[in-house]
């Protein structure tokens, strides 16, 4: 299957790539590409400009600082699933990345790309919020809370890279995801986060974009444990319905995937 | 268009191609490397499976352009001197496919799972192949030659 006809730039660094973009009438930037080049195969994206992100050295790595586990933007999921530095610092994160696609998916698709596409079934966009990661980017840093912004949408503005991201270590974390058997999408994933003083709930695949439980959030902060989230109650009102699921199942699976989090983080 | 300079299967190739050329087209269509398949081209099935500096990619879901000077290694690339590599032989021995259309993406799998676990249990293997569809069904066997290999290393 071919794509529309574009043209193709690698860039060797994020200001070539900045260039690159504000010289270009209708660019996007290609980081691993798992979901721009389906996109583009079914003709629903069609740049003019692709800009190579993706091979610039210094946007792959992973790195423990004192306080944050930082994951620079064009790292593969493999890598990250099968890092020391994020098995020690935050396993749930290892665990996460390791469920995204597929083995072949995971070689190539980059924490950058899945969170500046923010497909509202990615599991990545669950772990930045539920961490309260901050996005650094080549124009400023952007807390998570303020990052997803809607469907497919972000506080990223044209032209703007990500260049890493940085993970609030907490105590303890769980990440809890009901599969689409086929794509492997979330049709529900549920992140976890005790930071002691705070606890964190980020629910992804079961609304339009990924959102945040407070009541979860403060129940969980009072206890720590499945049963004190068991009695409350997710309302389907604005999640996704569709052939896989109806707004009532994504809720009662919100539920379920919640708790699961929940013991996952306590093992 | 986009001049290449890469290596495939060993060897050196340039070529000219489109900027929008899939590796799987450049590979089947310009290189005549037909062993790698197309089967759904929207990166589900897995038969499209090879090599990228050693490890396997959905060549369907990467542009040519993007692997330039890159090492690629396909289905072509395992036998040695008419002999079967070792995970070919074992899909061989414990009859790992059927059709075998989708064959060449599961070796290629099989064998980048094989280099990244140094054991393999059923589990694991049924999780590594989660992007490899056989339209036969015939994953028990496919599971049994991959568990062979492993068990015999």
């Amino acid at each position: 299957m071919y794509t529309a006809p574009f043209q193709y730039r690698r860039a060797a660094s994020v200001k070539e790539a900045e260039d690159m973009f504000s010289h270009s009438p209708d660019a996007r930037y290609l980081a691993g590409g798992q979901t721009l080049i389906p996109t583009m195969k079914q003709r629903l994206a069609a740049p003019a400009d692709l800009i190579d992100i993706a091979r610039i050295g210094d946007l792959s790595f992973i790195r423990r600082e004192a306080s944050a586990l930082v994951i620079g933007a064009a790292t593969p999921h493999a890598t990250v699933a099968a890092s020391a530095e994020v098995e020690s610092a935050i396993p749930a994160l290892a665990v996460l990345a390791g469920e995204i696609g597929d083995p072949a998916v995971r070689h190539k698709g980059t924490i950058g790309g899945s969170i500046a596409n923010n497909d509202p079934a990615a599991d990545y966009p669950a772990a930045v919020l539920g961490l309260g990661a901050s996005v650094k980017t080549t124009r400023r840093t952007i807390p998570a809370d303020a990052f997803f912004k809607g469907l497919f949408e972000t506080a990223l503005e044209a032209g703007e890279i990500i260049t890493e991201v940085s993970f609030p270590l907490p105590r303890r974390a769980g990440y809890a995801k009901f599969p689409n058997p086929a794509s492997r999408y979330a049709m529900a994933g549920v992140f976890v986060a005790d930071f002691g003083n705070a606890v964190r709930v980020a629910v992804t695949g079961a609304g339009p974009c990924v959102f945040r439980m407070t009541e979860m959030e403060t129940a969980l902060a009072r206890q720590f444990a499945p049963e004190a989230i068991a009695g409350i109650a997710v309302s389907p009102d604005g999640l996704n319905g569709d052939l896989f699921g109806s707004a009532e199942y994504r809720a009662n699976l919100v539920s379920v995937l919640a708790k699961r989090a929940v013991s996952a983080a306590m093992l | 268009m986009a001049a290449l300079s890469l290596t495939v299967n060993g060897q050196s190739v340039n070529a000219d191609v489109e900027d929008r050329t899939l590796l799987v087209h450049f590979l089947r269509d310009h290189l005549h490397l037909t062993g790698t398949h197309v089967g759904c081209d929207t990166s589900q099935c897995g038969s499209c499976v090879v090599h990228v500096n050693g490890r396997a990619m959905k060549s369907c879901t990467l542009f040519a352009v993007q692997v330039d000077g890159d090492n690629i290694e396909t289905i072509e690339s395992l036998a040695k001197d008419g002999a079967l590599h070792p995970v070919q032989a074992a899909f061989q021995e414990h009859h790992g496919l059927q059709c075998g259309f989708c064959t060449p993406g599961m070796i290629m799998t099989a064998v980048d799972m094989l280099a990244r676990h140094e054991q393999l249990d059923d589990a694991t293997i049924r999780r590594e192949l989660e992007g490899n569809i056989c339209r036969c069904t015939g994953y028990l066997n496919i599971i049994k030659a991959i568990r062979s290999v492993a068990e015999a290393r």
